[in-house]
């Protein structure tokens, strides 16, 4: 194993691209949903709503505070469990590893999306809000036409950064069994002795799929910046 | 201690707005205390008064981005109270610009004026491009349509701001402090659009330090102080002839 041999990785690249496409379809679902949620979550918290913003607040600091590779794994064993009991029958109801992934990932997500829209829902001036209601906008449109835009738009470096580790955060489904990009390579390191091209492949792959996504929320970025905003 | 000029109501037309023994307090602090206030339609009023006399607030309730703690107001014959639906009423007939413009940064000047008619009064787009070209024309704007607010002059936004509201075709305009954010030399544009609008007819709440606007279209001058009306007059009988201490000090702090 003195020089390095990169020829194992062509012949790997099918099972290792199987792999890449599960992790950035887990990623696309969980910004998905994450984003989805995570803006109800904010809202519901910058509405004030009784007690449901209360739960809301105490489910974001539950997640937060629990590393995602445990909540896997509960949700993977008890979910199942608690699934039977409700449904009476008392045995337990499996839901596989790939959606325990998926839902998993999603709702984990949705707290830090909720918390990056909560801060950005901040930073909206008070005066846009007391324009919109001289202007007779209903709430929706308020929040739809004028607020959000300009939430999204302060927001989106942070967005970006949380998406970012999110992709790096898919690795951890190997412990539900499943193979994301890194998980195909280090089985196929350890199966072939060849850790080091294996890894360096992969690095190389992170890296390009983490600029790209970069280089792409720049160009919307500028797409609609906001012209003479001095930011 | 109200002293008011004495009116034959019945040749008069019926108030507009109606304010009737307003109060509003922020925690233990009074903002409004009692405050009686008719506009009739058309009518043109200056309110001014020291910082914290409780003029913006009393505009602002006008609209209900305030809320008032007693009394009643009531707007084209629409009361205030809690009820969104009638809130939205008033609001759809009542502009208001603002000291800070409050101009939505992400949207074009020409969107900024389409927005609320579009989502609030149902136009169809080209209708409302329609409207807006016009009303940015009146406010000698229309040039810079396609430009964004943070590209405009702190005079062309208060402009286009004016033009927003107006493009909701409102029967009265609110003005608060219009001209107090503004550099020396812009106040002048901002202030000729308004004394245009007074001469179409519009009806007008102003919240302004302006004198020589006051004098030029103000139909009458309300002076604030501690959260009451304490002299309401003509400009010309305010200006001349204050009969509270209180105007007087303050007249002499604004004129030099």
């Amino acid at each position: 194993m003195n020089s390095l041999d990169f020829s194992i990785v062509l012949q790997a690249w099918p099972y290792l691209w199987s792999g890449l496409l599960f992790s950035l379809a887990l990623t696309a679902v969980a910004f998905v949903v994450g984003m989805v949620l995570g803006t109800c979550f904010a809202l519901l918290q910058h509405f004030e709503v009784p007690v449901i913003a209360k739960i809301v607040r105490g489910y974001i600091a539950l997640v937060r505070s629990i590393p995602l590779i445990l909540v896997l794994f509960w949700f993977f064993f008890l979910v199942p469990i608690v699934l039977g009991h409700l449904s009476g029958s008392g045995r337990p109801v499996p839901i596989g590893a790939t959606w325990t992934a998926f839902i998993t990932f999603g709702l984990f997500e949705a707290a830090y999306y909720s918390e990056i829209i909560r801060v950005g829902l901040r930073a909206v001036n008070r005066g846009q809000f007391e324009a919109c209601q001289a202007l007779a906008l209903s709430t929706f449109e308020t929040y739809r036409s004028v607020i959000m835009p300009q939430v999204l738009r302060v927001a989106s470096p942070i967005i970006l950064s949380q998406t970012i580790i999110l992709f790096q955060d898919t690795s951890l489904v190997y412990v539900l069994s499943l193979t994301d990009l890194l998980g195909a390579a280090s089985k196929l390191a350890q199966l072939n002795g060849r850790l080091v091209e294996m890894y360096l492949v992969i690095v190389v792959v992170y890296l390009a799929i983490s600029s790209a996504a970069s280089q792409g929320v720049a160009l919307l970025r500028k797409r609609y910046a906001i012209a003479g905003a001095r930011r | 201690m109200v002293q008011q000029t004495v009116v034959d109501e019945t040749r008069r037309p019926p108030a507009i707005v109606a304010v009737e023994g307003v109060v509003k307090r922020f925690g233990r602090f009074t903002a409004l205390n009692d405050i009686n206030l008719s506009v009739r339609a058309g009518e043109k009023i200056v309110l001014c008064g020291p910082s914290g006399s409780g003029k913006s607030t009393l505009i602002r309730c006008i609209n209900h981005i305030e809320t008032h703690d007693s009394g009643r107001i009531v707007v084209d014959g629409v009361e205030l109270t809690d009820r969104m639906g009638d809130i939205n009423t008033v609001r759809r007939e009542v502009g208001m610009v603002f000291q800070s413009f409050n101009l939505f940064p992400h949207l074009s000047i020409v969107e900024n004026c389409m927005l609320a008619p579009m989502k609030v009064r149902g136009l169809s787009r080209a209708q409302a491009h329609e409207r807006a070209r016009g009303f940015l024309r009146k406010v000698r704007i229309h040039d810079q349509a396609d430009k964004y607010p943070g590209q405009l002059s702190g005079g062309q936004q208060q402009r286009v701001a004016i033009a927003r509201a107006l493009c909701m075709q409102p029967k009265i305009m609110l003005f608060d402090e219009p001209t107090s954010a503004l550099d020396p030399e812009m106040v002048k544009e901002v202030l000729d659009i308004m004394v245009e609008l007074a001469r179409d007819g519009m009806t007008m709440v102003c919240v302004t330090h302006e004198m020589g606007f006051a004098r030029e279209v103000a139909d009458r001058v309300v002076f604030m102080d501690h959260g009451a009306i304490v002299e309401e007059a003509d400009p010309e009988t305010f200006f001349r002839a204050p009969r509270t201490e209180r105007a007087r000090d303050f007249l002499g702090q604004i004129i030099h």
